[in-house]
């Protein structure tokens, strides 16, 4: 809704482009900008990941530690995800309790993760209905250009699958860390999360900064390693046609494939 | 989804569901507009066991004015919970669930709106949830469409909204709260029925590429009977007699 003279100028750029089958950065309509994956960046955290989607650049620490179960899933582990844009990723961020947009992207990487059933939550119990392991990712957004969805969620993804899940044994209810006996995390499956914008009738696989301003609705579509949709999430002040749910659900199947391949290769 | 174990059966031999519901059937929904005196639109909802209040000001001032646009007008939502909605008590300050779906229904409200002839204004949207059962979202939505209307502001179409889901591996129209809990799936879709668009979208749980087309065709035929349920509170309030239509 930002209606700068240079806004505006840059939208009718980006709209004639697309008009001639062209995107600003020359991309492919169904091709997400370059990703690289670091992990182990943090060696305090648990796991940790440095990811670059393009210029948006996101640091993710996973920290482990016991804690209480959910009173009603006393028999599963708990996974808390959140999200914070640093004031330092971009001019217009300030510091200060999230607003709604960062509690949307925190909960729509929660969901990917969680619903997708990535991490086996019944093997984090040290005592049924007690103590649990509890696994919590907090997304660091140190450079904002763009699609943070999908870069916080490959951020995620990477720090939980380099992450090492320490032991603990419960002596007098208490659980005690038990020294050198790390292992890997319980992981079922990869989830991969594909966000698309729509400006008129074009679906733009992983929008930058500058298509993310002329988006008339967005799409955020998680799939697992069978290729099964496990999360969606629209967005934005439009909204979409069936056919065009149906086009961006085979674009997020395809598009997840390439993007897997990268998360596979992660060790911990 | 709630992962929980349950001995709940939630689809029997005959394809009746727990609730004793058919695979295709919503819940009961009742709908009356106009139930505020203060408001400048309103509604009341029961959605199942929901029961939600929606309430319309506007379009009137900004205030804070630093959010006003000179282009256009803005909508604002707040969805909220009390605190004797559900059966533990609920805190009343906003969650974070909470502010999620109220940027939810925001955005699938707006697209129904002409906001643009109200430059420099706002309009507010007030969702008061005072009992809780599954699809609270999509019942807020419905509720909030009257109200918009109620308040004669100008639109584009209604918004009507409806979930479909995953329960005992079968597609099912409006997923209550027991099917929420020990279901698969859980898709909230929002849709104007005139313009044939989806503006909420939402999912929990796992669908194939198959069932996920499914589940949006379901959820839109939900929707479909909700829009008849709304236009009838629509023209019991204006026209008295039951309506002329």
């Amino acid at each position: 809704m930002t209606s700068s003279v240079l806004d505006q100028l840059k939208r009718k750029e980006i709209v004639d482009l697309l008009a001639q089958d062209k995107r600003i950065d020359g991309r492919a309509f169904d091709q997400p900008r370059l990703l690289s994956i670091e992990t182990g960046v943090i060696p305090k955290a648990n796991g940790s990941a440095r990811v670059h989607l393009g210029n948006t650049e996101i640091v993710t620490g996973v920290k482990i530690q016991p804690d209480k179960p959910f009173p009603d899933l006393g028999d599963k582990g708990i996974f808390i995800c959140t999200a914070e844009i640093l004031p330092l990723a971009h001019p217009d961020a300030e510091p200060g309790p999230p607003g709604e947009d960062v509690i949307e992207l925190a909960r729509v990487v929660d969901r990917g993760i969680r619903e997708s059933g990535m991490i086996d939550m019944s093997q984090l119990v040290l005592e049924k209905d007690k103590s649990v392991i509890g696994i919590f990712a907090d997304n660091s957004v140190v450079d904002h250009n763009g699609n943070l969805f999908d870069a916080c969620s490959y951020a995620t993804t990477a720090a939980i699958l380099s992450c090492k899940v320490p032991k603990w044994e419960i002596k007098n209810d208490v659980p005690v860390l038990v020294e050198g006996h790390e292992s890997n995390p319980p992981i079922t499956t990869i989830p991969v999360s594909v966000t698309m914008g729509r400006i008129g009738e074009h679906i733009l696989v992983d929008p930058n900064a500058e298509e993310w301003e002329c988006i008339d609705a967005r799409i955020t579509i998680t799939t697992n390693s069978d290729g099964n949709i496990c999360a969606l999430q629209k967005g934005g002040e439009d909204g979409f046609t069936i056919d065009q749910l149906s086009k961006c659900a085979d674009i997020a199947i395809s598009a997840a494939t390439k993007i897997r391949e990268k998360l596979k290769q992660i060790k911990g | 989804m709630g992962g929980r174990e349950s001995t709940l059966v939630l689809l029997d031999k005959n394809g009746i569901r727990c609730d004793g519901r058919k695979v295709n059937e919503p819940r009961k929904i009742m709908i009356k507009a106009g139930v505020l005196k203060n408001a400048d639109g309103s509604a009341y909802i029961e959605f199942g066991d929901n029961k939600i209040l929606a309430g319309v000001f506007g379009p009137r001032d900004v205030h804070p004015k630093h959010l006003s646009n000179t282009d256009t007008g803005i909508l604002r939502c707040r969805y909220h919970m009390s605190p004797f909605s559900v059966t533990e008590r609920k805190n009343p300050a906003p969650s974070r669930r909470e502010i999620e779906i109220s940027k939810v229904i925001k955005e699938a409200l707006q697209p129904s709106l002409m906001l643009e002839k109200f430059p420099r204004t706002v309009v507010d949207v007030f969702i008061e949830v005072l009992q809780a059962d599954g699809g609270s979202r999509c019942a807020a939505i419905d509720a909030a469409s009257v109200a918009l209307a109620d308040a004669g502001i100008p639109m584009r179409d209604m918004v009507c909204a409806c979930a479909a889901g995953k329960v005992a591996d079968t597609i099912v129209l409006d997923v209550n709260n027991e099917e929420d809990q020990a279901g698969q799936a859980d898709m909230p879709v929002g849709y104007m029925p005139n313009l044939d668009k989806v503006t909420l979208l939402q999912l929990d749980g796992v669908l194939t590429r198959d069932e996920y087309k499914k589940c949006i065709d379901t959820a839109i035929g939900g929707c479909k009977l909700v829009y008849q349920i709304q236009k009838k509170a629509l023209t019991d309030k204006f026209f008295e007699n039951g309506g002329n239509q």
